[in-house]
């Protein structure tokens, strides 16, 4: 299987939302070529009739009544916000016009 | 009289509910430990004095009265700070949640509270929980109180140092891929990883979730057994927790007896990379064990290799899912809002300021494992592993009752050694993490020094989803059968601090 690139690196921080430095990117690049080279070892199994399994517990869809039960209050919710106006979160520009 | 810092959390209960100490005499005691070696140490990233004598004075008033106690009630603990504590910080080793407060309590902290336990603060650990070494940390690595030039394992490293020097006698920790038996097994302390479920996650600042478990740490089975008792259980508050009873883990750790029980070795925990020490000390357990009246089993886990590998696409990639939480809008840092960025911008920047390298590291990693052209190849195989893991224990229980190993390939390593070398880094859980993959039961207990290094090694025991008890059943015998040839518990021999 192919190693990773500096460039795909590059695009997965930025999917990843890590505005990444020069050096760290660099330093990444390397580190990861080599983490992939020995994890892709999986892909000796691809091939096979194994179901997958995503998770220990043969659960389903684990519903709860639909009942009001105690909650935080709205300050307890705000309370770790960086920025809070009127009893909401305040965020920096999400539509691009400013 | 044994000093209130090294005795059991048992023989602390007691001497409580009897009168001999109070709770605020023993709270007193731990925090004044910490106060001398913490900042050798570095096993507490926040002591909580006011909120650990409070709860002490609490279970004080609650004798007075005549009311009962709990099994652990007024006995001291250190909580890994993965676990939300209300109005007491919480960072889970990340400057991205530095002076958060959490609003509210983890499931486990409450269970915690109930009991009367007394939580003296919150301990040092890998961000988010990546690592086998502390150093991960973004407030400086802890000491192995063996030798504190050594890491004291991970991610729960704050933990078993906690218990090895003598800060508190119980702890909590978390297990996704060896994080409470690895320490514990390079500092000479019992951990148990539970059944996955066993234990809430609501609260738990998630990792990889559907590896990620809580669990009990100590320096004695029956400890760690009492502690298991008072974390385990339903809780609706948690979709993935069993609604079943709790095995009979204390009774299993009192009772300690082997015989009649099959033992299996597994044949792939070993070879290229294993310490000759810490092979001769695991080899002495199992004859031990063969000499209490178990019968061992070779028993052939051929998916094993695969483990390893199989772990580093499936965490990371839940990973990269968990941690999106952290995008600077609703709690913890955030960085760059001057006013002309954009939130996306501000997220991006604030990440990069907030997380360490190996968090970087696998949140790249784990959006690689689920890209589109990769998924398949990667996460997908990986998921199959998991299937072949889980048939692997399958078929090696149908033969026996529970699984050994050592716990680590190698005793603790010099702090920096493999800092900034992820594989190397990683090769640390090649034993413990089947285990999570599959969702078993696991513990490690101590089983002697490895004779080049004079440090301590940890035998692992595997034992079935919900079985746990048999842990507990192995581990009480081996313990007693041990401190008898010894006489006393290992930790005796490690240095004053």
């Amino acid at each position: 299987m192919p190693g990773i690139t500096r460039e795909e690196v590059a695009h997965l921080a930025r999917l990843s939302r890590l505005e990444l430095q020069a050096e760290e990117l660099d330093h990444f690049a390397e580190q990861l070529d080599v983490i992939i080279g020995a994890v892709a070892r999986v892909s000796e199994v691809a091939g096979q009739d194994v179901p997958p399994t995503s998770h220990p517990l043969p659960l389903t869809n684990v519903m709860r009544a639909d009942v009001v039960r105690p909650s935080l209050t709205p300050e307890q919710a705000l309370s770790g916000a960086p920025a809070v106006e009127e009893q909401r979160f305040r965020v920096p520009q999400i539509l691009g016009e400013g | 009289m044994t000093e209130l810092i090294k005795r059991t959390a048992a023989d602390t209960a007691a001497a409580i509910a009897s009168g001999e100490v109070s709770a605020v005499e023993v709270a007193q005691a731990h925090l004044d430990r910490i106060d001398a070696v913490d900042k050798k140490v570095n096993a507490f990233l926040h002591v909580d004095t006011e909120g650990a004598l409070s709860a002490a004075r609490a279970v004080d008033e609650k004798r007075a009265k005549g009311e009962k106690l709990g099994p652990l009630a007024g006995v001291p603990l250190a909580l890994k700070d993965v676990f939300t504590t209300k109005g007491v910080p919480t960072t889970c080793g990340s400057k991205i949640l530095e002076g958060w407060i959490p609003p509210y309590d983890a499931t486990l902290t409450t269970r915690l509270k109930d009991a009367g336990v007394v939580i003296l603060g919150k301990t040092n650990m890998d961000e988010f929980a990546m690592g086998s070494s502390t150093e991960n940390s973004a407030y400086g690595p802890t000491g192995n109180p063996w030798d504190l030039s050594r890491i004291p394992g991970g991610s729960g490293g704050g933990s078993a140092a906690a218990l090895a020097a003598y800060q508190a006698p119980l702890a909590i920790g978390t297990d996704t891929g060896g994080s409470i038996r690895q320490p514990g097994a390079v500092t000479g302390t019992v951990g148990v990883k539970p059944t996955y479920g066993a234990v809430s996650r609501y609260g738990l600042i998630a990792f990889s979730s559907s590896l990620d478990q809580g669990g009990p740490c100590a320096r004695t089975v029956l400890d760690t057994a009492l502690l298991h008792e008072a974390i385990a259980g339903y809780d609706p508050l948690d979709s993935t927790s069993i609604n079943a009873p709790v095995p009979a883990v204390v009774e299993a750790a009192k009772r300690g007896e082997v015989r009649g029980m099959r033992i299996g070795v597994v044949k792939e925990f070993a070879g290229e990379g294993y310490q000759a020490g810490v092979m001769q000390r695991f080899n002495e357990s199992v004859e031990l064990l063969r000499e209490l009246g178990a019968e061992i089993v070779e028993v052939s886990c051929p998916s094993f290799t695969l483990a390893l590998p199989a772990y580093y696409l499936i965490a990371p990639s839940e990973a990269s899912s968990n941690l999106a939480r952290f995008d600077a809008m609703r709690y913890g840092l955030r960085v760059g809002d001057d006013g002309t960025r954009s939130a996306e911008d501000v997220t991006a920047l604030t990440r990069e300021a907030g997380f360490g390298a190996e968090v970087k590291r696998r949140i790249i990693l784990g959006t690689y494992a689920l890209s589109s052209g990769y998924y398949d190849a990667y996460y997908g195989s990986a998921q199959k592993v998991r299937t072949l893991i889980s048939r692997d224990f399958d078929a090696a229980f149908a033969g026996v009752d529970v699984l050994i190993s050592p716990t680590t390939p190698t005793t603790a390593f010099p702090i920096g050694e493999r800092a900034d070398d992820p594989m190397a880094m990683y090769l640390a859980d090649l034993c413990t993490i089947p285990s999570n993959l599959a969702g078993n039961a696991a513990m490690s207990l101590p089983c002697g020094l490895a004779p080049e290094d004079n440090l301590p090694v940890g035998l692992q025991i595997i034992a079935p989803a919900m079985a746990d008890d048999r842990l507990y059943r192995v581990g009480g015998a081996v313990e007693a059968a041990l401190n008898d040839k010894w006489g006393h518990p290992l930790l005796e021999e490690a240095p004053a601090l």
